[in-house]
């Protein structure tokens, strides 16, 4: 085999007109890992998805995928993604099985391979009873899982998700993941981008964390919590008029204080100590919270701004 | 990346999984009958609504035209320069039936594909190629433009409304006619931001074409000044060369000149189609 990176990007730039939507940056990704670009709307995960994906052209740099260059060998590369897009672009006048039929058809894929691997798939995604129904009244979570399906057909190595879970409700979000380690559990390797930091933490072996179409962090979900926050985070909420004047006596309490329009964090190791600190000073929240940093505080720390606004 | 595609091909393992590594190359004809059969697909589930449109429509314009004004122009006139009104208006009807289908299925079918349900992207995420989406769906335009005409043809034959077994080379010529609006209005149609151009486009331009092509009259009793907007678009050359099939006359050197205007709108509008389609979707 040589090397099991995927795929490699070397100053990878994507500009459109002025604006510049990826800037430069540089990611490996190996075979049979969940890779994540986790970042805001606007930060150029969708961009960077749709260079992978050998639909959009590369401006700048380097990028590599499956070892071929998508400028020339896009279609031998698009035969080994799946993608699936942030929207489930499905044909609505056809039914569930007719969808991942004529879609298999792009991949060259034989009438009665086509068949096959649907049969497989229907009964992957959970939809084998909604086989003939048309694909128009299905639950979100449905198409959602019909869309992953359909880019399962060509068998994938890599699967491309933008945004896998937008839209969907805790219990469809939950089914979709299960099916996601399946996949993964199978060899497939993983590629998503989402602006949830729990996906992200769920989902991903190690991401990047992306702003402005920069890449600001790199690493596994737990190592990038344990490198740009503490173990702890405590919250505190006052009364919206009052919470300005409580900054000064509650800075210097932890290690860091982040500023929220509506309530103050203070990363601490410890939080509940922190609290008794708080109290201490004589300042008395309408209510406080300790819980464990996220990939959110990252975000915070890192960008000062929140993932999700 | 030195995989070769013999590795998979017959890959097929029994839970139905294809395995991983290069995949076989597909050629452009499997690509481009795999994106009609899309389409097809899709048309088994919608033919019911485009019957009006297309099959009863150009029956209506045979039935009011051909025989009710038809009756009148021949009392009173003895037809046009001697043919019979329903032989003249047919041919006519037969053309533009073939513009009114190619609009039809090349505005808001097109645009749907781009923005609304997004099917070309979708199609553009697979080893397909702009060239192939793009020609597979025009093959279906060509696909409908052919069995609207051969049966327009074979339901107008039942009414006399042909001289000459040549008529059938009309059913070709009406497929390119209806191509050389088809094809650069993929590429308006993939231009456009929005579909408020599209009323625009049947109010300021179809329907005049309709209207002063030849159709129903000779261009040659427009005001001199009009003419000009028959020759410069593809529908009246359309109607000439379907009226020379219709009665087998020969066409001529003008017959050519017809032919050649029609390829030309279907060349440069292939051109421009697939620049707009490479820009709104490759990008």
């Amino acid at each position: 085999m040589g090397d099991d990176i995927l795929l490699r990007a070397r100053g990878l730039t994507k500009r459109f007109g002025n604006f510049t939507a990826v800037d430069g940056i540089d990611v490996e990704v190996r075979r049979g890992e969940a890779f994540g670009f986790l970042g805001p709307n606007g930060a150029g995960k969708s961009s960077t998805m749709r260079m992978v994906g050998c639909v959009s052209p590369v401006t700048e740099g380097e990028l590599t995928i499956l070892g071929l260059d998508p400028a020339s060998d896009g279609p031998a590369i698009r035969a080994r993604l799946g993608v699936c897009p942030q929207r489930d672009i499905l044909d609505e006048d056809l039914s569930v099985e007719e969808n991942l039929w004529v879609y298999g058809r792009f991949f060259g894929l034989s009438r009665a391979e086509v068949r096959r691997r649907a049969d497989d798939l229907l009964e992957f995604a959970q939809l084998t009873e909604r086989r003939h129904d048309q694909v128009e009244p299905l639950s979100g979570g449905m198409k959602r899982r019909l869309t992953i399906a359909r880019s399962l057909m060509n068998d994938p190595e890599v699967l491309l998700l933008d945004e896998p879970t937008t839209g969907l409700d805790p219990q469809a979000r939950h089914v979709l993941w299960d099916r996601l380690f399946r996949l993964k559990r199978e060899g497939v390797t993983l590629i998503i981008t989402t602006h949830y930091m729990d996906e992200a933490e769920q989902l991903c072996d190690r991401l990047v964390v992306m702003d402005h179409g920069k890449i600001v962090a790199e690493g596994s979900p737990r190592a990038l919590i344990t490198e740009h926050s503490t173990r702890e985070v405590l919250e505190l909420r006052f009364d919206p008029d009052e919470q300005e004047q409580h900054v000064d006596a509650v800075t210097g309490v932890g290690e860091r204080l982040e500023v929220l329009p509506d309530r103050l964090l203070v990363y601490a190791h410890d939080g509940d100590e922190a609290l008794a600190t708080v109290h201490s000073r004589g300042v008395q929240p309408l209510s406080s919270l300790v819980r464990r940093s996220t990939l959110e505080d990252v975000f915070l720390h890192l960008t000062g701004r929140s993932l999700v606004d | 990346m030195t995989t070769t595609a013999s590795d998979r091909v017959s890959a097929g393992t029994p839970s139905g999984r294809l395995g991983f590594g290069a995949r076989r190359p597909t050629s452009a004809g499997e690509r481009l009958t795999a994106v009609m059969a899309h389409h097809f697909t899709v048309y088994r589930r919608t033919w019911r609504g485009s019957i009006i449109s297309r099959f009863l429509s150009p029956l209506f314009f045979l039935l009011s035209m051909g025989l009710g004004l038809g009756a009148l122009v021949d009392s009173s006139a003895g037809g046009v320069d001697g043919v019979p009104y329903l032989q003249y208006v047919v041919p006519g009807i037969l053309a533009m039936q073939a513009m009114l289908t190619a609009f039809g299925e090349s505005t808001y079918a097109v645009m749907g594909y781009i923005k609304w349900n997004q099917m070309y992207a979708a199609m553009l995420a697979t080893p397909l190629r702009v060239v192939e989406v793009l020609g597979g769906h025009l093959g279906i335009v060509a696909f409908h433009l052919f069995t609207g005409a051969l049966i327009f043809v074979l339901v107008a034959a039942l009414f006399g409304a042909f001289t000459s077994w040549w008529v059938l080379l009309a059913v070709p010529v009406a497929v390119l006619t209806g191509l050389a609006f088809a094809v650069p209005t993929f590429a308006l149609s993939a231009w456009l931001e929005n579909d408020n151009g599209f009323s625009i486009l049947f109010r300021f331009v179809v329907t005049p074409l309709m209207l002063f092509s030849g159709t129903f009259f000779p261009i040659d009793q427009l005001p001199w000044w009009m003419q000009p907007v028959a020759w410069v678009t593809p529908l009246w050359h359309g109607v000439e060369l379907c009226r020379d099939a219709a009665t087998g006359t020969p066409p001529g050197a003008l017959g050519a000149v017809h032919l050649a205007v029609l390829l030309g709108y279907i060349a440069v509008g292939w051109a421009l189609a697939r620049r707009s389609f490479t820009r709104r979707l490759v990008s």
